[in-house]
């Protein structure tokens, strides 16, 4: 293992454990924040050669500024699914409407990350879970129904790789 | 900023109230999984929201900092509530339990 | 609006009621499971409301934090552990 990549890491885990101290702690002295500083020094130590980050094209700003832009647009795709299965399952006639069924299908996102934020997106959004994914992107989801299994993989795939930059 | 944060508690409960009914009318697990996870997690989302513009209406230090708490166990609950749900999905698929489907009926009889 | 959060609060101790029934009931073990799971995340809503009824959100806004992450972490540990069937594996060995 690098020495440089376990510096960089124990640096950037440090700085973020640090972060939320400071918020959940709610005290800004010098006591409080010190102990902050050990506890948080001693974690990051502990987790320094698991959290190496890969190497990307492009730069981790950028990938983190994309990643923005995506949650609003998810959130309200989360929305709207919501409103469908809230109706879905109010109705009287519900056993007519659903048809649970798994479909498979292969994304073409390769990096690992981007599989994990794919699949998560699908889980969160309601009437579709990811049942199983692999390693080379074949994923079965089940859905609800036939309108919620006619979203996949679509926009939303294509969404993904472009933050990864795909 | 009151009617806000009464309006988006209201249509909180009525997500949970739509997930707890379809807990209890959906026909086997995996299909019960959509309303559990899913809209418990969106009832969760907008009444925690409505909660913390309440919080804010008196503009404090400390109250701001509760609001940020109140966020970040939105946050953390939309990275962990994913997980849960595909790690009892996973544990079905481990059973080797068939999904219900119309012409099948299978489920969670079996 | 603290009586308002105060109905809120009983509205979602009733809705808390139906997924027990799952969860007491559910005829497998993932029922269960999923129904605790809806508890919790109830639970962590109704612990801010009560929050908001003493006063003391600042305190309770904590042991919401701590009750949604031991939520996560037992139904982790519970899905990983009862994900056999009973009686599959002598199905298999027949």
């Amino acid at each position: 293992m690098k020495v440089q990549q376990r510096k960089s890491s124990f640096v950037i885990s440090f700085l973020i454990l640090l972060l939320f101290w400071v918020v959940f702690s709610g005290r800004f002295d010098l006591f409080h924040i010190s102990l902050g500083m050990v506890s948080c020094a001693i974690v990051s130590w502990f987790v320094s050669d698991l959290s190496i980050p890969n190497p990307r094209p492009m730069g981790i700003l950028r990938l983190w500024y994309n990643f923005f832009l995506y949650i609003p647009w998810l959130i309200w795709q989360i929305l709207l699914a919501n409103f469908h299965v809230m109706s879905l399952v109010l109705s009287p006639n519900m056993m007519e409407r659903i048809d649970p069924h798994i479909l498979r299908f292969r994304s073409r996102i390769r990096d690992e990350l981007g599989l994990v934020t794919f699949a998560n997106s699908i889980t969160l959004t309601p009437g579709t879970i990811t049942v199983h994914i692999s390693a080379y992107g074949d994923l079965s989801v089940h859905a609800i129904d036939k309108d919620s299994a006619a979203a996949l993989p679509g926009e939303m795939e294509e969404r993904v790789a472009r933050i990864f930059g795909e | 900023m009151n009617l806000i944060s009464v309006l988006l508690i209201a249509i909180g409960l009525f997500f949970f109230l739509g997930g707890s009914i379809g807990i209890i009318r959906l026909p086997d697990f995996y299909s019960r999984l959509h309303a559990a996870g899913m809209l418990d997690t969106m009832g969760l989302f907008l009444s925690m929201a409505g909660l913390a513009l309440y919080v804010l209406t008196d503009f404090t230090f400390a109250n701001v900092l509760v609001a940020i708490k109140i966020m970040l166990i939105v946050v953390f609950v939309f990275i962990t509530s994913p997980t849960a749900t595909h790690a009892i999905v996973d544990a079905g698929v481990r059973g080797f339990r068939e999904p219900w489907t119309k012409d099948k009926k299978g489920g969670s009889s079996i | 609006m603290d009586t308002y959060i105060l109905y809120s609060a009983m509205a979602l101790s009733v809705f808390m009621a139906i997924p027990l029934y799952r969860s007491v009931v559910g005829p497998t073990v993932k029922d269960r499971i999923m129904g605790v799971n809806a508890i919790g995340s109830k639970t962590t809503v109704l612990l801010i409301m009560i929050g908001f009824i003493f006063g003391r959100v600042d305190m309770f806004i904590d042991i919401a934090l701590a009750y949604a992450l031991l939520n996560f972490i037992a139904v982790l540990a519970a899905s990983r552990y009862f994900h056999k069937r009973k009686g599959l594996y002598q199905e298999m060995d027949r």
